[in-house]
């Protein structure tokens, strides 16, 4: 029964039918009303057993989260921005461990400077530390990813991160069908370890491992974690079947026949979608959810007859350029098409079709370049640019960005 | 008339065990039964405190939860020498996870055993100064407002002894690390910096805080005992003397344990809901020279001339120990 | 449970690392020598013996006492014990009062009716033992355990010796003498009385004797030449001991001088202080540091009165009064006369300046060396005379009960290797052992606990009688002094290097308070041996 109801809040109702044993939580924007939601259902006894931890970090939800996997509960915690950063340590050592815990990730911009609003920077920077990373394209299919990432999590026994535009869908009220209680208690078995801290057969679990063995441990983790995609279609087929909930790793939307492909992370698929009905020439998008492992067989697939993919990062690599773009050239390795990063939407800046629009002209006419910044206020930043040629020394280069631009450069879209 | 029997043994209350006494007042470890939780063929130097009193102390709680026990490990010296692939020398269910975080994971383990309905199951985490003076000390904290149901305890060696002996918040005034060297007018780590952890868990007013040494194994076991007899947070804070660190004979490990408890160095008390409750009294007062002067990390001290004024300053700390936990009380 | 590569690892895995590789010391396990037993003139295994009695377990202390001594009882009461002088623990507190313990085993055996152990199988051979005093006694005890057929020959009309005739019965009752003698002769000893031996040679050839020990002791008094006027009483200390021991009541007098400074000077002023005199006096021609008599038997006889003069000699004696020259101490310690003399009222002198062998029998005896009044012996105890040995107050040595008892048991065992024609005997590790020093001790682990003071006789009913002066000590007490041994040297099973141990390399063996080091995961550093109380561990350099 579809609902009008808040993201945070269906993927709480999601996230409790999944019958999690054990969440720590710590709070941050904009991931509060997920834990704050999933609390209030330990409190009313709605969600039991389960216990419900109010750690003091983030450092400390992730630590409490292996602890608590390890034992053979099933863990669930939610976080965002300088949470998932602060907790960055124990990230990897929950992969490097095997536990299958999920996490809800509302994304969101990283500082300096401050920023609460929405883009990948977050969880792109936790790309390489282990856990499988699925970005949902709306709350509906957030709500199923969650189910789905359980399961996941728990088959191959690794973790999972579910990727949520902060505020974008967090903190969206729209209509959200939950699935039943029944289905997912059908979906999902009753979580199993792997290995388990257990006084009946007790083993070590965190050795020191030296040079003889940690190529192996890596290349065993790096086996396990790339299962994923083979997985992936299954348990999105079995999820189907129970709830008529559609999920895909990749997902197309207009690529036959179309020269040019718009490759793109989250919510701002939609926008995209919107933007390419609405011109001419055929331009296909394509929908990554699932990040990592990275699909590279499917993602060759669906780009087999694109000449030009254009790559809609929300985050990238200073210094180096797009985050996802270059995975997707590594994909298409051997061929010819060519790829184009544009970073979009940072920190909350609103993506809209016109932009997207204008950007695809921009493409349709040569003009796209290799790396470029969607609605780049270039008269700050030449401004800044040539102050900063004219004096040595100033201030931090954001406080200078903004002077110029004499107002917060951001809303929310 | 009353009469009193014979309860002067050979050894008195100090020993390991003794064939007079009654099995149920010999320690855990003068059993044949014992655990032996950390088991042979670990890699701890030679003569290691920490070693020695995690076997105590795990062996204590497998005794007093019936083997129903798991073990969390901060990294540190104990881990790395109990758990290097392919051997490990626990045998309890143990995991490591990081070095900040083994009262969190512990934590977590609580929870998880609550959850699934393993009531029977006890937590213990456990970790070295560094891993929970410092770097763990929000953990840790933490752990302890929440109380929840761990038994955290810190192997004290006064610094960073797995790294090559750096400060830690736990290092002594005056002591030589390879952080704060003995040179200068102030040699070794400034007085006035450090913390005190058992205090500082204290005032959390948890259940129960408790200080050790390896030197006295029936008063550990007690704590151990005590601790595990209670839910809750609870905190355990074991000094542990470092061959490697201190600069001290292997063989001296715990002796210089007895020495810096005899001479109020390192205060034995137990404290519930953060008042003290007990304390072990002195038994043959030593000034701290006597305790210092056979750990080389203090070997400036006792140069020529040596620094009596910082001696001064390092017994006067003994003794400001001595009377905030009645350490002599008058002889009855 | 799936247990994923390297990450996870199996319990007890360790076990394939052997850190054993890593010693360069290793400890063992030694049995040093205690102090007590290497200072028992008797060879007692003292520490054993309390060690057994800690738990309890009288009997078998008792059963190990008797394997050197036959006499604990007797022991308990008139050693001087030099155990307890040697013994570590006066360094921490009081010495362990090994001696009332012992009395105390004693006389729980005699309470308990314990039987000395059986002899061995019989050998045929027979030994004569001439004398029953101590060294007699324990001779004829140890060569009939070794399956020897023993006659002892006394002169006197009853066995002991100078037990019976030279130790006051306030120090020795005559029953616990008798018990203690009996028993022994229950062992299947002959003993002949009155038989004072004229002929040695004569007696064995008729009694079919393979061997002979002369133990005839040294019961001759001392004289000296004193100048003395026609009504002087001067009488010797051991006669007067030995009426007091029959039961006799020599009258000396209301003031009574005893002249000596050994044990039986103060024996004899105790019994003059008994037989009535309201003044007895020592009179010495040393100091109190120089004195042979024991400081316990100084300080009993201070306690009842009697008073000693030091640095004196006697130069005349007549009725009634004594004429005393003071002495000086020259640089090397000798009295020295001073020319001032100083007069003592005194109604008897009592001589009490050492024993003289009686020559009568020994003069018989073809080979036999005398020399400086004693009779020579070899190493293994033999006079100049193929198989006749010698022992006790005959040959030069200490002379006190516990000497002779030791003598005893030391020439059992070289008259049955005579016997046996073997010479290859055990070296006698006690006398070539160091003795474990309070230095090797970890004295931490005991506690201060005071000795436990054996009752004395209160002061005013001791010098009215000869009751016995010194009490026993109750169980309860025996048993704390018991537990108050510090074992030097010798393990007691405190657990504290199966405890102390970081690598579990001491291994605790099951039913046996024993240990041992499991050399594979012992890496040498010490502990064990550094916190061991009693220095029963040693490191040694590892062997490459």
């Amino acid at each position: 029964m579809r609902r009008q109801i808040e993201g945070s809040r269906a993927i709480a109702e999601t996230v409790a039918r999944c019958r999690p044993q054990v969440v720590p939580a710590y709070p941050i924007t904009p991931q509060t009303h997920i834990v704050e939601g999933l609390g209030a259902m330990v409190k009313a006894g709605t969600l039991a057993p389960c216990e419900y931890i109010t750690v003091e970090s983030e450092f400390g939800a992730m630590s409490a989260a292996i602890g608590a996997s390890a034992a053979g509960a099933r863990t669930y915690t939610a976080t965002a921005s300088q949470g998932l950063l602060y907790m960055a340590e124990a990230l990897f050592n929950a992969s490097g461990l095997g536990l299958p815990i999920v996490m809800t990730v509302a994304n969101r911009a990283i500082g300096a400077p401050i920023n609460i609003w929405n883009d990948h920077s977050d969880s792109m920077s936790q790309r390489d530390c282990g856990w499988v990373q699925l970005y949902a394209e709306d709350n509906q299919t957030a709500v199923g990813l969650h189910v789905l990432a359980f399961r996941l999590a728990e088959e191959l026994s690794v973790p999972v991160m579910v990727c949520v535009d902060g505020f974008v869908l967090t903190h969206a009220f729209e209509p959200i069908e939950v699935p039943d209680q029944e289905s997912v208690d059908a979906y999902l078995p009753p979580y199993r370890a792997r290995q388990v801290l257990d006084p009946d057969e007790p083993v070590t679990i965190g050795a020191m491992v030296g040079p003889e063995a940690f190529t192996e441990v890596r290349y065993l983790a790096h086996h396990q974690l790339e299962q994923a995609i083979e997985h992936f279609p299954r348990l999105a087929d079995e999820y189907a079947a129970l709830t008529g909930g559609s999920l895909a790793a990749v997902s197309t939307y207009r690529v036959d026949g179309a020269r040019t492909v718009v490759l793109a992370l989250g919510s701002v698929s939609g926008t995209i979608k919107d933007a390419v009905d609405e011109i001419d020439e055929p331009v296909g998008v394509v929908t990554l959810t699932l990040y990592r492992p990275f699909p590279v067989d499917e993602l060759r697939t669906v780009l087999t007859a694109a000449e030009h993919v254009i790559v809609l990062e929300r985050a990238f690599a200073p210094g180096a350029g797009g985050v996802v773009s270059a995975d997707v050239r590594t994909a298409l390795a051997g061929r010819q098409t060519r790829v184009s990063t544009v970073v979009a939407g940072l920190g909350g800046r609103a993506v809209t079709k016109a932009s997207i629009q204008a950007m695809l002209a921009d493409a349709a006419a040569n003009r796209l370049p290799e790396l470029s910044f969607l609605d780049l206020r270039t008269d700050i930043v030449e401004e800044e640019l040539a102050r900063r040629d004219s004096a040595h020394r100033t201030g931090p280069h954001s406080q200078g960005v903004l002077r110029i631009a004499g107002v917060p450069g951001s809303r929310i879209g | 008339m009353t009469t009193q029997g014979v309860k002067y043994y050979q050894v008195g209350s100090r020993a390991v065990g003794n064939r007079l006494l009654d099995p149920a007042l010999r320690t855990e470890q003068a059993s044949l039964e014992r655990s032996n939780s950390l088991n042979s063929g670990h890699r701890a130097c030679q003569g290691c405190g920490e070693a020695l009193a995690a076997r105590y102390v795990v062996d204590a709680a497998m005794r007093a939860t019936n083997g129903r026990l798991v073990a969390v490990n901060a990294t540190g010296c104990l881990e790395v020498f109990s758990t290097p692939y392919p051997e490990s020398s626990w045998q309890l269910p143990w995991l490591h996870s990081l070095f900040a975080n083994a009262s969190s994971v512990a934590t977590g383990v609580a929870a998880a055993l609550k959850a699934t309905g393993q009531d029977d199951v006890r937590v213990l985490a456990q970790g070295g100064d560094g891993g929970t003076v410092d770097i763990g000390m929000a953990c840790l904290s933490g752990m302890f407002e929440r109380n929840d149901d761990v038994l955290y305890v810190c192997y004290d060696n006064e610094a960073y002894m797995n790294t090559g002996v750096q400060r830690s918040g736990a290092t002594p005034p005056a002591a030589r690390t390879a952080t704060t060297q003995a040179i200068g007018l102030e040699p070794g780590n400034p007085f006035g910096t450090g913390k005190d952890m058992p205090r500082i868990a204290m005032a959390h007013e948890i259940p129960y805080v408790a200080t050790a040494t390896v030197s006295e194994l029936h008063d550990l076991e007690a704590k151990v005992e005590r601790a595990m007899s209670m839910h809750g947070a609870r905190y355990l804070h074991v000094l542990v003397p470092c061959p490697l660190g201190w600069g001290s004979a292997p063989a001296d490990t715990v002796l210089l344990a007895r020495l810096a408890q005899r001479s109020g160095l390192f205060p034995l008390y137990e404290a519930e809901h953060g008042e003290v409750t007990s304390s072990v009294p002195i038994r043959g007062q030593v000034p701290v020279e006597e305790y210092l002067r056979p750990q080389k990390r203090y070997a400036h001290l006792f140069g020529d001339p040596p620094r009596t004024d910082i001696l001064s300053r390092l017994q006067t700390i003994a003794d400001r120990n001595i009377a905030r936990y009645g350490l002599l009380p008058e002889e009855a | 449970m799936d247990k994923p590569f390297a990450i996870t690892l199996d319990v007890k895995s360790s076990l394939a690392n052997h850190t054993g590789t890593w010693r360069s010391e290793r400890p063992v396990y030694v049995d040093g020598l205690p102090p007590c037993s290497h200072a028992c003139p008797a060879g007692e295994q003292i520490q054993a013996w309390l060690y057994a009695a800690e738990d309890g377990s009288y009997e078998t202390a008792w059963r190990q006492i008797v394997n050197d001594n036959p006499f604990p009882a007797i022991m308990g009461r008139v050693c001087y014990h030099p155990c307890e002088t040697a013994c570590n623990r006066g360094e921490l507190d009081t010495a362990v009062g090994i001696n009332s313990v012992e009395r105390f085993l004693g006389d729980e055996a005699i309470k308990q009716g314990w039987q000395l152990p059986a002899s061995a199988a019989t050998t045929g051979k027979r030994v004569l033992v001439v004398g029953a005093g101590p060294s007699g006694l324990s001779a004829a005890y140890h060569l009939r355990r070794l399956g020897h057929d023993v006659e002892i020959h006394e002169a006197a009309s009853q066995a002991g010796g100078m037990m019976r005739y030279g130790i006051p019965t306030f120090r020795l009752p005559r029953d616990i003498l008798d018990i203690e003698i009996a028993r022994l002769l229950e062992t299947g000893i002959t003993l002949r009385l009155d038989a004072r031996i004229a002929d040695l040679a004569e007696t064995m050839r008729t009694g079919h004797f393979d061997a002979a020990f002369l133990a005839v002791g040294a019961q001759l008094s001392h004289r000296a030449y004193i100048p003395a006027g026609q009504a002087a009483r001067i009488l010797d200390a051991l006669s007067v001991l030995s009426s007091a021991a029959d039961g006799e009541q020599p009258k000396l007098g209301r003031t009574v001088v005893v002249y000596g400074g050994g044990n039986t000077a103060m024996d004899a002023a105790r019994t003059a202080r008994r037989l009535g005199a309201e003044d007895a006096i020592v009179v010495y021609r040393r100091t109190q540091v120089q004195m042979p008599a024991d400081e316990l038997e100084l300080q009993e006889a201070l306690d009842e009165g009697v008073r000693v003069k030091w640095l004196r000699t006697i130069t005349q004696v007549d009725e009634g009064t004594l004429k005393l020259e003071k002495m000086q101490l020259d640089d090397n310690g000798v009295p020295q006369p001073t020319g001032e003399f100083e007069e003592l009222a005194a109604d008897a002198v009592v001589l009490a300046l050492g024993q003289d062998v009686d020559r009568a029998l020994l003069d018989t005896v073809p080979g036999i060396a005398i020399v400086d009044g004693v009779v020579q012996i070899d190493d293994a105890m033999m006079t100049g005379c193929d198989g006749v040995f010698a022992g006790g107050d005959v040959v030069p040595s200490t002379r006190s009960v516990t000497v002779g008892i030791g003598h005893g048991k030391r020439v059992a065992r070289h008259i049955d290797e005579w016997l046996r024609h073997t010479t290859a005997r055990p070296p006698n590790q006690l006398g070539t052992r160091t003795p474990v020093a309070f230095g090797q001790l970890n004295p931490w682990y005991f506690n201060d606990a005071p000795h436990a003071m054996r009752p004395r006789l209160d002061l005013a009913r001791r010098t009215a009688d000869f009751t016995e002066v010194v009490g026993g000590l109750d169980a309860e007490t025996a048993l704390y002094e018991a537990r108050r041994c510090m074992s030097c040297g010798n393990c007691f099973g405190c657990d504290n290097c199966f405890g102390v141990c970081p690598d579990n390399a001491v291994l605790k063996l099951v039913g046996a308070h024993s240990y041992a080091i499991d050399y594979d995961y012992c890496k040498g550093c010490g502990l064990c041996a550094a916190e061991c109380p009693s220095g029963a561990i040693e490191m040694e350099p590892e062997r490459s």
